[in-house]
């Protein structure tokens, strides 16, 4: 009896440093296939030249040279800086003030417009892109066009030139994902206690600076999250640039890194050299995000 | 000027303010939808139009989806709705697993795990594309469903919210079911999966978009035209040009239909549970 007890107690013990790995076995499979071994590659194929499968010379950082004097190179990074730059001021600010008045219980039906925010991000950006495509049209008769004729303005051809064109992407972007960060602004202005507001309305604070100093500093880690993702979706964008300005990008416009990445690799088939690219994509994306997150101060202990 | 009278003067802006941007939000499925009973011509030759009118409008395009190359685009709305099923519940399923060990065991790594997890979520997942395509190819699973859900199998995010939401749950559960012998496998799926329901809920719907939506690895991975999602359909098969409009706006109003269904039906676990992830992270 008392043999068969501890014979149990053991079997549980060994089943309990066993059983949790299996549990996340299929994450670390997943990982080394998906994440890990990809990434290697990556890098190692940056610093090569792939002629087919049995062909593959090491050429050092000559993809890296080439890649900083192609000129169709340096037109992407400056549309995606250009992009991520309006797509973070846009995308976190009118998400933030929208949710503000939506939770300030000035508004009625607020629930009702919650919803009705979020369907946007419900379809798919190159079924929506159509109709942008149209709205912003050359026509003197497409939307955007008949809109500047209402102020007495020429009409313009939106999606051809550097300027206008990132406007254009810009408000594509606002109207498909405004209301998934509304959601996410709102639970963090939900999590904020009601009691910080009253004290500050004894101290006799004003509407901005109750803003400032309360509503800001409590919806900080939903700020750093919703910032975290849209400086990745910002620099890998490319299916809205497909939905605006198919695949051809005319005179480049509109073509991203990524955009820039899939057309080096697949269309001139040359694999290192769009690795090269990917691999400043990810310099890039995790440089602006560390610098964020320090400005942001994640790093800091909560006092 | 009263407290009352500018508590009403505020309100009256507010959701005036809400309306204009309400109508903003809408605006393009109502030409979407007016657009899809014109014929194409018009939309050549004048864009968009606010105005319906019934003497050239019908659902004579509707028809046209049947017609278009023999149907083709309701190939591609097959591969869209098969490739979202199979994405989604193999990803709920593997979340829902690996999330619960990260939460409620202890074991050497486990922090390493997670680290690697909360890291994955700011890869740009994009530069990972060209070896896991040369991957495919060895492998022989180019323009294969499987080889496009294959980077989808045990999505990074949902681990994170599903750990967020097991550790929001009573441990009591788990070790009452253990000491009345039930085996660690047992209480995943006889006590943890009922709970999760609203876990479950919430990540159906963020899943389903994100495949309804996906376009670049997909574009790279399926070569039969038969076999495209509906977004490569649309960006690459049906050029602007011609009459191609017929098809393409009642293709893109069908192509909302599936969604929005699923999201009326899972809309309030949806908003809860999305929330919930969000504010702990």
């Amino acid at each position: 009896m008392q043999d068969s007890m501890s014979e149990r107690t053991k079997r549980s013990v060994i089943n309990h440093k066993v059983v949790p790995y299996l549990f996340i076995a299929p994450f670390i499979i997943f990982f080394v296939v998906v994440y890990l071994y990809p990434f290697f590659k990556t890098i190692i194929m940056s610093f090569q030249r792939i002629d087919g499968p049995n062909h593959i010379t090491w050429i050092g950082i000559s993809n890296y040279q080439k890649l900083f004097k192609d000129r169709n190179f340096a037109q992407s990074l400056m549309t995606t800086l250009r992009y991520a730059v309006w797509d973070l001021i846009i995308l976190c600010s009118v998400p933030l003030i929208v949710a503000v008045i939506l939770n300030s219980g000035y508004v009625k039906f607020p629930a009702f417009f919650k919803s009705v925010f979020f369907i946007p991000a419900l379809t798919s950006t190159i079924v929506a892109g159509i109709v942008f495509r149209l709205a912003f049209g050359t026509l003197e008769t497409s939307i955007a066009n008949r809109v500047l004729a209402l102020f007495g303005q020429k009409s313009q051809d939106w999606l051809m030139h550097p300027g206008t064109a990132n406007f254009v992407l810009i408000i594509l972007t606002l109207w498909r994902w405004m209301g998934v960060n509304v959601v996410y602004y709102i639970s963090g202005l939900q999590s904020i206690p009601p009691e910080l507001y009253e004290a500050a309305e004894i101290d006799g604070a004003s509407s901005l600076q109750k803003f400032f100093y309360v509503t800001l500093p409590g919806v900080r880690p939903v700020l750093i999250y919703v910032i975290t993702i849209t400086v990745l979706g910002g620099f890998a964008m490319f299916t809205e640039s497909v939905a605006l300005f198919t695949q051809k990008y005319a005179g480049g416009i509109g073509r991203t890194i990524v955009g820039y990445m899939y057309q080096v690799g697949f269309y001139k088939s040359n694999l290192g050299m769009a690795s090269a690219v990917g691999i400043v994509l990810l310099v890039i994306v995790f440089t602006v995000n560390f610098i964020q997150l320090i400005l942001m101060g994640f790093f800091k202990k909560e006092n | 000027m009263g407290y009352k009278t500018k508590k009403r003067i505020l309100t009256v802006l507010a959701t005036l303010l809400m309306v204009i941007l309400a109508v903003f939000t809408l605006s393009p499925f109502y030409f979407m939808f007016l657009s899809s009973l014109k014929p194409g011509t018009e939309m050549l030759r004048y864009g968009l139009s606010f105005t319906f009118d019934p003497q050239i409008s019908s659902f004579k395009n509707y028809e046209a989806l049947n017609t278009y190359r023999e149907g083709i685009y309701w190939d591609w709305y097959k591969s869209s709705l098969i490739l979202m099923v199979l994405q989604t519940l193999i990803g709920l399923f593997l979340g829902s697993l690996v999330g619960y060990g990260l939460a409620m065991y202890d074991f050497k790594g486990k922090n390493i795990v997670i680290t690697i997890v909360l890291l994955l979520m700011m890869v740009p997942f994009e530069i990972l594309l060209l070896p896991l395509y040369q991957m495919l190819i060895k492998a022989k699973m180019i323009n294969s469903y499987f080889g496009v859900i294959l980077p989808y199998l045990v999505p990074p995010f949902m681990i994170f919210f599903f750990r967020q939401y097991c550790l929001s749950l009573p441990r009591e559960m788990m070790e009452a079911a253990y000491m009345d012998g039930c085996s660690d496998f047992g209480i995943f799926f006889r006590i943890m999966v009922p709970n999760m329901i609203p876990a479950y809920g919430a990540m159906t719907i963020l899943s389903c978009m994100n495949c309804w939506n996906n376009l670049l690895w997909p574009l790279i991975v399926l070569s039969n035209d038969r076999k495209f999602t509906i977004p490569i359909g649309m960006a690459t098969t049906i050029t602007p040009y011609g009459n191609a409009y017929d098809v393409l706006m009642p293709g893109a109003v069908m192509a909302v239909v599936p969604i929005v269904i699923i999201y009326l039906f899972a809309q309030k676990t949806f908003i809860a549970g999305l929330t919930s992830g969000a504010v702990k992270g």
